[in-house]
């Protein structure tokens, strides 16, 4: 089996992901049910929405992940597809590494 | 722990900035596939090329897929092939058999260059090297993803004048075999002062004999970026202009926040692929891409276009502000490092020719304060070899006095004139062809012989 995240140890692995388009019904519920599902830890949520569009991040725990970050990547994106909004997931270390001295 | 202004800050620079890296390269010495048999040497090449970056595309597209930064090319850099080949070749045509088992092994593994079909001859050339610099109009021709380069002086050594006078046929000969295709051959040719080992970037990166046997290097971009919070900057400012401090303070901070993703994304591929990691080169490399141009943060500074009156004042003071806020991002900087002010690869650029603020000249006084010279210019192609010649001997001694890199990628165009423009296809671009100056600098350049390292050169 690929090991997840380019064969990174067993130290925590943290992303983020975000959720940004027109706000509608439902869309924390779905992306939480799909996180649930594959085993990975909500740590933070933040949100707000900026002339109606719903701006989401949420920090999770992705060391438990039962799939491959591709494959929550690519399946992510379908929820959001389907909702009508746009889903991102990418790995905290690149925002702490612009972000943080 | 990250705020969401945070994420979205950089997420709005990928999307709407044009951020990215925009190379990962990496370096593999190529000494030990020397072998006086030719075909071995090929053999030995290919291999070592597919084993050790076998990865590196892969591995690049999965970094960028996790962290949602685009990295837009995986390349290759090797030792200079005058050095691996210098036991084997007898003639032109045994260099252009090496070279084209480089362009098998680069789409074998699936990068998009492979540079280091170069030779150093900034003090004198060997027979090797000159067998070389005479196969590159053929190997330029019959492969795809080879670059080629050529350092014909240094700070150290002073310019090898023979080796300029040749380059000026040289260009002129890979025009002329490439005639079907705009001359694109010369796209994939620069003659280099002061070229850097560790350059990750084309046309002139190969790997050095200072170099590990391999190597990642990364090169970062961003004037988008540059360009976009420079806007942001003014927008805030009282009266619409904000002063020196205020201006070079904010191309520092973002200049760090870019290098930090590059820095970032070098270790990873240096910890994926097992490969240590060179360095990383803080440079500002336009795209053709509408926004994504250096030009355009020069007109952000205050000049109408670049060209115009202090333009070289404007350069200067981002090329420094680039480096002051890379330096802090990385502790190991190298490469070329400063902004690029290629001509066709630059939107601004273009029209800046286009509309006659930019001239050769103009260029040139510009390569004094940034960190390569005169770069993707195409010009008539009726242009003497004795005049490209002294084009690269002047820019030459820009950077040998100066200490600094300098760089000629020059393209005559075959068949065409000042008032066409020629297209040479995706990062490559399209440009003008711009005028040169018509008085002739042939008893300069057929002196032959080596003008000697400038004084300051002597610190021993």
């Amino acid at each position: 089996m690929a090991a997840p995240l380019g064969g990174r140890g067993a130290s925590m692995t943290r992303a983020v992901i975000t959720v940004v388009g027109k706000d509608s019904v439902g869309i924390i519920a779905k992306v939480c049910t799909y996180l649930a599902e594959n085993q990975i830890n909500i740590l933070d949520i933040s949100q707000t929405i900026v002339q109606e569009f719903f701006n989401m991040m949420m920090i999770v725990d992705m060391t438990k992940s039962s799939k491959p970050f591709d494959t929550i990547n690519t399946e992510l994106s379908a929820i959001g597809e389907a909702t009508g909004v746009q889903i991102k997931i990418q790995l905290e270390d690149i925002f702490d590494k612009m972000h943080r001295i | 722990m990250i705020n969401l202004s945070e994420v979205l800050e950089t997420n709005r620079m990928v999307e709407q900035e044009n951020l990215d890296v925009r190379t990962i390269t990496m370096g593999i010495s190529l000494l030990d596939c020397a072998d006086k048999d030719l075909n071995v040497t090929c053999e030995k090449i290919y291999k070592k090329i597919t084993t050790l970056a076998k990865d590196l595309v892969n591995t690049g597209e999965e970094i960028s897929r996790e962290i949602g930064i685009p990295i837009v090319n995986k390349r290759i850099s090797i030792t200079p092939i005058s050095l691996v080949g210098s036991a084997c070749c007898r003639i032109p045509g045994d260099y252009v058999q090496i070279a084209k088992t480089l362009d098998k092994a680069a789409k074998e593994v699936g990068v998009n260059f492979l540079g280091g079909y170069s030779a150093i001859v900034s003090k004198g050339m060997t027979k090797s090297d000159e067998l070389l610099i005479r196969s590159i109009p053929k190997a330029l021709a019959c492969t795809e993803r080879i670059c080629s380069s050529i350092n014909v002086g240094s700070t150290k050594t002073g310019i090898n004048m023979d080796a300029v006078r040749l380059m000026g046929d040289i260009i002129k000969a890979a025009a002329e075999e490439t005639k079907e295709v705009d001359s694109l051959g010369c796209a994939k040719l620069v003659v280099l002062c002061n070229a850097p080992d560790d350059n990750p970037f084309m046309a002139g990166a190969f790997h050095g004999v200072s170099e590990a046997d391999a190597i990642i290097n990364v090169g970062v971009s961003g004037p988008g970026v540059v360009n976009y919070v420079l806007q942001q900057m003014d927008k805030n400012a009282e009266g619409g202009l904000a002063n020196f401090e205020t201006l070079c303070e904010t191309i520092k901070k973002t200049a760090f926040k870019i290098t930090r993703v590059g820095q970032y994304v070098a270790q990873e591929a240096s910890r994926r692929l097992g490969i240590p990691f060179g360095i990383i080169d803080l440079s500002l490399a336009p795209t053709p891409a509408i926004g994504d141009s250096v030009a355009d943060i020069l007109k952000c500074i205050g000049v109408e276009h670049p060209g115009a009156p202090g333009t070289t004042a404007a350069l200067a003071l981002l090329n420094d502000q680039v480096k002051k806020g890379g330096v802090m991002a990385s502790s190991y900087v190298g490469g070329l490092s400063g902004a690029f002010i290629p001509v066709s690869e630059d939107q601004g650029m273009i029209d800046a020719v286009e509309v006659g603020a930019l001239t050769l000249e103009k260029l040139e006084a510009m390569t004094c304060v940034c960190s390569v010279g005169l770069d993707m210019i195409a010009i008539p192609g009726d242009t003497p070899a004795t005049t490209i010649a002294g084009i690269i001997a002047d820019e030459s001694a820009i950077g040998m006095i100066n200490q600094k890199t300098t760089a000629v990628r020059i393209i005559p165009v075959i068949g065409k004139n000042v008032g066409d423009t020629v297209e040479f296809g995706g990062l490559l671009g399209y440009a003008p062809i711009m005028p040169v100056n018509t008085f002739s600098s042939q008893r300069f350049v057929d002196r032959g012989g080596r003008i000697p390292a400038p004084i300051h050169s002597f610190k021993n």
